[in-house]
């Protein structure tokens, strides 16, 4: 059952600031991703991976083509859909985990992930069993991220973009500063969302987590040299 | 719930709206940010029928109720929106407070305007509204003469919250708090409006409080309404050369 289906998509920026320039990054790109499927997206530093990642998300506004998602049970084109339609889709179907976590302050870790798992009695029992298992310690559940490291703050942001539970999962280098146990965690985590039926588009650096959760590799190529 | 259509406004020669639309629904924090004079506190004065646009109309639409234009409406019934259902927090908010009169008062009066008149309940509920926005209840009955910034704009929140309304009206309401003072009374904001599923219109010049707060921007320009969407794509993927000017002027969003 094919749970994304882009056709066509086009995007560039226009740097008004910079004279105008006209910098175009996507152009004509397809990719389809069935449930249980997970693609990696690959290629160079300037390819368009993130661009691609935060189109599919609707951050990034297409200029032509389309994104269909699977949204309940029907497909949704998030190039064409309104503010409340992409709201609803990313609510119920479409999770994103970034780089970096954007700490909010004085919300605590558990909070964090818990207003992510759902407004049932079990969420933050969900949510406490997330971060335990990505090796946050309970001691630091009732406090604020902001004091947290790097590789903490990553966990607690993978621990809320796990807990929702999003048919569709898209996740930006998730383990760019997570050491090898950690990373033994995420590969396990991908895996069994792979097999309750999730898709799972991401930005894999670390070639070893790539080929362990990976599919199929989606390449990529920045546009002059495609061109 | 709020819908407004080709709202225009003139200060003399100066143009403060020009055809600008606005749809709010129930529930959603939309932000609108620019600069001073972009027109976006004469906007959100319009929206709220408390300045008469001198071209369009702004609709309310009561749960299952009927649509009702803003400016069109009596003034009883204006009045009486203001009282429970709507909210309005100044950015000053000594322009909203009786300075007067003691903290949970200011709170208790607006239950009593809303028409409530058991006493001891009105002084519960001030009291709880109190420690909602993290006001020491032993305050109670301090005047809010001898509160600092941040705890007058907490208690202005209060006050303004204690009908439990369904739309608020916010102009800056961090503007002039020293940073620390802000990102608590922010992540009260962003707790309670949750909470309540209260409505928002929120003008502010700071975009990491839109960030934080809002699903939805509109970004003003000389009156006019430049750009909108999303808060992630608006400050991610700005297209207007004024958006891009301003998400460029900051550090870090």
């Amino acid at each position: 059952m094919t749970a994304i289906s882009v056709r066509g998509l086009g995007k560039g920026f226009t740097l008004h600031l910079q004279g105008g320039l006209r910098l175009a990054v996507l152009a004509g790109v397809s990719l389809d991703v069935a449930a249980g499927e997970c693609v990696a997206l690959a290629g160079p530093s300037g390819a368009g991976k993130t661009t691609l990642l935060r189109a599919l998300y609707g951050t990034y506004r297409a200029d032509a083509g389309a994104i269909l998602v699977r949204h309940a049970g029907r497909m949704v084109d998030l190039a064409a859909a309104d503010a409340r339609t992409i709201l609803a889709v990313r609510a119920r179907t479409l999770g994103y985990v970034s780089q970096f976590l954007r700490v909010v302050p004085r919300v605590p870790a558990l909070a964090i992930v818990a207003e992510a798992a759902g407004t049932d009695a079990g969420a933050e029992a969900r949510a406490r069993a997330l971060l335990l298992r990505l090796a946050i310690p309970a001691a630091l559940h009732r406090l604020a991220p902001a004091t947290f490291s790097g590789g903490e703050q990553q966990r607690v942001n993978l621990a809320r973009g796990f807990a929702g539970a999003h048919p569709i999962l898209l996740l930006d280098e998730p383990t760019s500063a997570l050491d090898a146990a950690n990373r033994a965690t995420v590969v396990a985590m991908v895996r069994e969302a792979k097999a309750a039926g999730r898709a799972i588009v991401g930005i894999f650096h670390d070639e070893t987590v790539r080929d362990a959760v990976a599919d199929r590799v989606h390449e990529m190529r920045p546009l002059r040299e495609a061109a | 719930m709020l819908s407004a259509r080709g709202l225009g406004f003139r200060f003399g020669s100066i143009t403060a709206l020009e055809a600008v639309d606005v749809d709010l629904w129930p529930g959603e924090v939309l932000a609108v940010v620019g600069e001073s004079g972009s027109g976006k506190t004469t906007l959100l004065h319009v929206l709220a029928g408390r300045l008469r646009p001198d071209a369009g109309q702004v609709w309310y639409r009561e749960p299952d109720g009927p649509r009702t234009e803003v400016h069109a409406m009596p003034l009883p019934l204006l009045r009486r929106l203001h009282r429970s259902d709507w909210g309005f927090v100044e950015q000053d908010p000594r322009q909203a407070l009786r300075m007067d009169v003691s903290a949970g008062g200011n709170v208790g009066e607006r239950l009593m305007a809303a028409g409530a008149r058991h006493y001891g309940r009105i002084r519960a509920e001030a009291a709880r509204w109190l420690a909602e926005v993290e006001i020491d209840v032993a305050r109670i009955d301090d005047r809010p003469t001898t509160f600092s910034g941040g705890m007058l704009q907490r208690l202005q929140i209060a006050r303004t919250l204690v009908t439990e309304p369904r739309l608020v009206f916010m102009d800056e309401p961090t503007g002039g708090l020293d940073v620390s003072v802000q990102a608590r009374l922010l992540d009260l904001i962003r707790t309670l409006v949750r909470r309540l599923g209260i409505a928002v219109v929120l003008v502010t010049h700071d975009l990491a409080v839109a960030r934080l707060l809002a699903a939805r921007i509109v970004v003003m320009q000389r009156g006019r309404v430049v750009e909108d969407g999303l808060t992630d794509q608006v400050l991610d993927d700005p297209r207007h050369p004024y958006t891009q000017l301003l998400v460029s002027s900051v550090l870090a969003t």
